[in-house]
């Protein structure tokens, strides 16, 4: 016995390091955010205000054009990345398919760029004298340049776009490794049972993905409500606030603007509660735990 | 019908292929042109690739960005990778009811989004500035304290500890190794797969981390590479030659750790995902 509690003496110590370093840089600050969000003021001139941060939220625009944003982003770039990413995989998982390697790797290729390279690039291919709008106007797709970047619903399509460009071929590789566990007799024995193609899709590889599925939408739905360095580096929040997104108004009113940390905080839990309501909401509806 | 199928399958496949190089191609490209060829958009390589060089060492310093990031990253990697991987043997080897409800608090702090934390540890590490200037505002030290703990690598080590042999631990104790030395001389070597996922995540993660340097770093010389292109991207008379020779050097590292280690990666974050 006493050599039991020696070792689960031990076992404390190997954890010890990693539980105290996230309460002090995750717990600490997330409570001192807490307690923030009640009070106002310019920089660290701060005095206790109750909830008027939180009813502040309701009646500020930027806030709300952020937030509505954001909900675009995720409504949109998250299904169709994973979609995507779902079609390539079962695409390349074909055991008769030539130049897979090839495939695989060009598709996976911007994974490995930097957000905010990837985000100059794109305000570089997107400008109104930028490569795509010279390509449409050649091919006389158009008869003047396209605004991407000074267009508020464009700007969020192009938004759209290079999240999806960056990430579709990382999610990929998840079902890729994920589709080569299922066993090839399953497909054969659905085949000779006469389900086409789409049957296969839906009943057996997706069933089957459902774990890596969760995973990477629920990585994905976090990192979209928490994009920053997109909106910053591509169209600024602009044009006015149209691809403004939460992360970037909490930065702007921190650093850019006269800092209001108080309100800063108030909007910053505003994402902590649809980070928490959408990851219970993905456990949700995949059903049962696992 | 199955042969226009499979033209269409390769033709879907080639156009995906293609939108997913042709940035990278443009930007190698206009990495070698002068600045007024990028922007009448010419797509063959041209004869600027050393003046773009040149003028990106000696006008940016991106030098001095380049080994900001390498310190930072490097620190980043070695300290959360031996930090994780303590913690998730610990919480799998020893583990007890107390320890799981600590380590279910601990996997919480992934949903904390960054924005919620960047403003009270601006203010935490602007508290210390005066006592321990090294770690104050403005250090490369404060750049990279908080993000060595990840709740993500500790789950992740604890999935690929569940893997390795229980009874390879036994066999340790009886043989008379301390805990200390079953951790270094068993556990560690047999997860070198676990060890190079992690270290790939951890390093693309810190080499390209752009909203936490952008608060904490003020200084020019203190400059990582994600600050020094976004700031590149954004001035008033940029030359784009020199701007897209700066993204393709950032790119090169993270290109290559990931290629020299796919394998390793991708096996790695699949043990994490069962």
């Amino acid at each position: 016995m006493g050599n039991r509690t020696k070792t689960q003496t031990i076992g404390w110590l190997f954890v010890l390091l990693s539980t105290v370093l996230i309460t002090i840089f995750y717990f600490y600050p997330m409570l001192q955010a807490l307690l923030l969000s009640f009070k106002s003021g310019m920089g660290n001139n701060l005095e206790n205000v109750g909830f008027s941060n939180y009813k502040r939220l309701f009646s500020d625009p930027t806030f709300i054009a952020a937030l509505k944003n954001t909900f675009i982003y995720l409504l949109f770039q998250v299904p169709l990345m994973i979609g995507l990413a779902l079609v390539f995989s079962v695409l390349l998982n074909d055991p008769k398919l030539k130049f897979k390697g090839f495939f695989r790797i060009a598709i996976f290729l911007p994974a490995v760029t930097s957000l905010v390279a990837y985000s100059i690039i794109f305000k570089n291919l997107f400008a109104q004298d930028g490569i795509i709008n010279k390509f449409l106007l050649s091919l006389s797709f158009v008869s003047e340049p396209v605004q991407w970047l000074t267009d508020p619903l464009l700007a969020k399509i192009v938004i759209i776009l290079a999240i999806t460009w960056r990430w579709t071929g990382y999610n990929m590789i998840f079902y890729l490794s994920g589709l080569q566990n299922i066993d090839r007799s399953i497909y054969e024995a659905a085949e000779l049972d006469g389900a086409n193609g789409f049957q296969i899709f839906t009943k057996i590889t997706i069933p089957m993905l459902k774990p890596i599925i969760l995973f990477t939408s629920i990585t994905s739905t976090i990192g979209t409500l928490q994009i920053f360095d997109e909106t910053m580096n591509i169209t600024k929040g602009g044009p006015g606030n149209s691809t403004v997104s939460i992360s970037q108004y909490i930065y702007n009113l921190s650093f850019k603007y006269t800092p209001d940390f108080g309100y800063a905080a108030a909007v910053s839990f505003v994402i902590v509660i649809l980070i928490v309501f959408f990851s219970f909401l993905q456990f949700r509806v995949a059903g049962d735990r696992k | 019908m199955k042969k226009f199928k499979r033209i269409f399958t390769y033709l879907f496949l080639t156009v995906a292929a293609f939108v997913s190089i042709f940035p990278f191609f443009w930007m190698v490209i206009s990495s070698t042109n002068k600045s007024v060829d990028v922007v009448k958009g010419r797509l063959l390589p041209g004869t600027h690739f050393l003046e773009n060089m040149n003028n990106l060492f000696s006008t940016v310093n991106m030098g001095q960005a380049l080994l900001n990031s390498a310190v930072i990253a490097i620190a980043t990697t070695v300290f959360s990778l031996i930090i994780a991987s303590l913690a998730g043997y610990g919480f799998e080897i020893y583990r007890s009811k107390k320890k799981d409800i600590v380590f279910n608090i601990l996997l919480l702090s992934m949903m904390i989004p960054f924005a919620a934390l960047m403003v009270p540890l601006y203010r935490m590490f602007g508290s210390v500035s005066q006592t321990i200037p090294f770690i104050g505002i403005d250090t490369l030290t404060a750049t990279f304290l908080p993000t060595i703990t990840t709740a993500f690598l500790i789950f992740f080590f604890r999935q690929n500890t569940k893997m390795f042999a229980k009874e390879l631990i036994e066999a340790g104790r009886i043989d008379g190794l301390s805990e200390c030395g079953l951790f270094v001389r068993s556990l560690m070597p047999s997860m070198k797969t676990a060890y190079a996922a992690a270290a790939i995540i951890t390093f693309m993660n810190s080499w390209n981390n752009y909203l936490w340097p952008l608060v904490i770093l003020q200084s020019p010389e203190k400059q990582t590479i994600p600050l020094l292109i976004s700031n590149l991207g954004s001035s008033y008379a940029p030359d784009y030659g020199v701007n897209f020779m700066a993204i393709v050097i950032a790119t090169i590292p993270t290109a290559l750790v990931f290629f020299l280690m796919q394998r390793h990666f991708v096996a790695g974050m699949m043990g994490s995902v069962k």
